[in-house]
């Protein structure tokens, strides 16, 4: 109870911000391609400067005095500051300003840089990976890292990852959700904690498709030519494939994925693109009237006036992922990026970031605080923000790949499709 | 006197390379430089987790890239072209109006076909993607008043993303096919119609022939960055649109494939430079037989 006091909210009713910002919206469109400008012509020129570095990922070592090791981590003290790398849109917001962090802030005397570097995962690794080979710091103490894409197990194969302090997360222990708390992706959260998690679902526009969808085959269906959306990533797309022939993605095989590819290929003449995060503008333009989404988006279309858009949780089960927090090699303030990372599972500042962001919250007890103190019942009883056991029972995992080969077949099946 | 002279010589000897000293280290370290990095990774191996490559003179990469990706790379030469030929049919009328017709609102004009470029290239296109929308205020009007059957749309086709590129690079069309167009003595104008040439005869023979410099110009200046586009087509484009930009950017950022993303690149700049000679060839003869 002590914890609900802890917030003050600036004066703002906390649900006007949520309507005036569009948070994940944009993350990935307008930003991705902001870069684009620089120029085509300069894209060989670009790929040519980024060229490797012959250092070998250093392991750090596996001694009793390694990086990570209960020693080391004894060894560490507070700097009161903290670089922390995060996505747009994705921290609750006031004037520019993030109420939960300046909150941290007074309590804990610890500074917060907060920056939004992170559009996508896989061109957010290329851009820190010099610094993680040449063993440098990368000049973050925290990024943000979806456990679906490749670079997740990528980044903890190669050792850029500080192995996090177990005994200074007693708020993680005793307020994170089932879903996060030793996931698949990372045994014993050995080097994570989740940010948030988030479904990727479907959505069909009521306005055009007065049936009532459930199913995943609906995407196939060819009633819907040219008015089909679906995802441009490689993991996104394949998963779905997988649903779509009955097959669970986290334990498929090469030979589903085949079948799955194929039942993509045929589909491929009615979808109208493969879209990365500006599939949410086909929507709301009405390009697409059924596509592939995250939960977290169409229920920001809803609040802010999208109202013909229905989420879908298929019958057929769900994508869950999750956006990880991690200390990547090399920070300069580990122990006060771990103080940070538990303090957000701290109910009263989960669900002020919550009530901001939509998304899978992975601190069950902001639940009552949301719908009282915030009074945002509409979130509080989302069950794609609280998951209800039937949610549960539809979240589906994704293929963790065991390695690189099987990451570039996966890949070499899946892209040709979205590369046509 | 004697050591004077030879300091003189010998500064005359050397200024022409002191004066290309800071242009050749330009050239050398942002060009030269990164293109034997991007052609020495497009013959490595190695580990693309963690970065690890060595050069192993993996010449087969050239060949898989190719048999991997022609489809698309043909599809850029063609869309390429498509939108080069479309902005000189567009600009070369444009540009000429301007010279000969727009008297003293020369400037202004001038202005007016560049303003729009002062903003950003992504938001342009972006712009387009919601004017253009199945059911935005200019289809879905149309729609609606039944000009249009409901199937109907421009976004996500090949003609889209043709159409977007011709967009976006037109002022490197328009503006140097101005400046020959200005450059143009007018008394060969006059000297033309003296000797009886009607204005078709005029422009067909004297005026033409006199900005092929200024085409050959804008048709590399629109050509070559339209090859390379990748945001045209991943904004306007559908499932049958990707160019080859497109796949050197998701193999550089999904694959983290470096190698082959600098096989394709360095293919694609062999095949604009063998391009490039062979129709400053073409048109350079025809120049020095014809018109000189």
């Amino acid at each position: 109870m002590n914890e609900e006091e802890e917030i003050q909210f600036p004066g703002l009713d906390p649900a006007l911000w949520q309507g005036a910002s569009d948070r994940r919206l944009s993350r990935r469109d307008l930003l991705r391609y902001a870069g684009a400008g620089a120029g085509a012509v300069g894209l060989s020129a670009f790929l040519a400067a980024c060229g490797t570095s012959n250092n070998s990922g250093s392991s750090g070592g596996t001694g009793a005095n390694a990086v990570g090791s209960t020693s080391w981590w004894a060894k560490q003290k507070l700097h009161h500051q903290v670089d922390f790398a995060n996505w747009p849109y994705y921290i609750d917001t006031s004037h520019g300003k993030h109420p939960s962090l300046e909150q941290f802030t007074n309590q804990t005397g610890i500074k917060v840089t907060y920056s939004e570097p992170i559009q996508d995962n896989t061109s957010f690794f290329q851009k820190i990976k010099p610094a993680l080979q040449a063993g440098q710091s990368t000049g973050y103490d925290i990024v943000v890292l979806t456990n679906n894409s490749p670079v997740f197990s990528q980044i903890i194969q190669a050792g850029w990852v500080i192995p996090i302090d177990h005994s200074k997360m007693p708020n993680f222990d005793k307020y994170a959700s089932g879903l996060v708390k030793n996931p698949s992706y990372d045994p014993g959260n050995k080097y994570s904690m989740a940010w948030q998690s988030g479904y990727t679902a479907m959505a069909y526009n009521t306005k055009f498709i007065k049936e009532n969808i459930t199913s995943v085959q609906s995407l196939f269906d060819p009633k819907y030519k040219g008015k089909i959306g679906m995802m441009s990533d490689p993991q996104e797309l394949g998963s779905f494939g997988l649903l779509a022939t009955g097959k669970q993605p986290a334990t498929s095989t090469p030979a589903d994925w085949q079948a799955a590819a194929n039942k993509l290929q045929a589909q491929k003449s009615l979808v109208r693109s493969y879209y990365d995060q500006s599939y949410i503008s086909a929507l709301k333009n009405e390009d697409t009237w059924i596509s592939m989404v995250w939960s977290g988006d169409i229920f920001q279309a809803n609040l802010s006036g999208f109202k013909d858009l229905k989420l879908v949780i298929p019958q057929e089960g769900a994508m869950f992922w999750t956006d990880n927090m991690m200390i990547p090699k090399g920070a300069a303030n580990p122990l006060d990026a771990m103080t940070l990372m538990d303090y957000v599972y701290k109910p009263a500042v989960q669900a002020e970031i919550e009530d901001y962001n939509n998304y899978v919250c992975p601190v069950p007890a902001a639940r009552p605080i949301i719908a009282h103190k915030l009074k945002d019942p509409t979130v509080a009883n989302s069950p794609t923000v609280f998951p209800d056991a039937q949610m549960q029972s539809l979240s589906r995992t994704y293929y963790q790949y065991k390695n690189n080969q099987s990451l570039l077949q996966w890949n070499n099946l899946f892209l040709p499709i979205i590369q046509g | 006197m004697s050591t004077t002279q030879g300091r003189g010589r010998l500064g005359k000897r050397l200024s022409p390379y002191l004066l290309t000293l800071p242009g050749g280290l330009w050239l050398l370290i942002f060009f030269l430089v990164p293109l034997f990095t991007m052609l020495s990774l497009s013959l490595q191996t190695g580990n693309p987790i963690t970065g690890v490559f060595h050069l192993t003179w993996h010449w087969a990469e050239f060949g898989q890239q190719l048999s991997l990706y022609h489809t698309q790379f043909l599809r850029s030469v063609a869309y390429a072209l498509t939108a080069t030929a479309l902005d000189l049919v567009i600009a070369y009328p444009l540009a000429y109006w301007i010279t000969f017709h727009a008297g003293k609102k020369k400037n202004f004009f001038l202005l007016m076909l560049i303003i729009p470029f002062f903003v950003s290239f992504v938001i342009r296109t972006l712009a387009w993607e919601f004017i253009l929308s199945d059911q935005g205020f200019v289809l879905g009007t149309l729609k609606n008043l039944h000009l249009l059957p409901q199937s109907f749309h421009v976004l996500a086709t090949g003609t889209a993303v043709v159409t977007g590129i011709a967009y976006n690079f037109l002022p490197f069309a328009a503006l140097p096919l101005y400046v020959s167009l200005e450059k143009i003595d007018r008394s060969l104008v006059e000297a033309a119609n003296d000797l009886y040439a009607s204005k078709r005869q005029a422009f067909l023979r004297v005026i033409l022939p006199l900005t092929i410099p200024g085409i050959f110009a804008a048709f590399l200046l629109t050509f070559v960055p339209a090859l390379g586009d990748y945001v045209n087509a991943s904004i306007l484009g559908g499932t049958n649109t990707t160019m080859i930009g497109n796949i050197i950017q998701n193999q550089f950022l999904f694959n983290s494939d470096y190698p082959a993303a600098s096989a394709m690149s360095a293919i694609l700049m062999a095949a604009v430079l063998i391009g490039i000679f062979a129709y400053a060839k073409m048109l350079g003869a025809r120049t020095i037989e014809e018109y000189v």
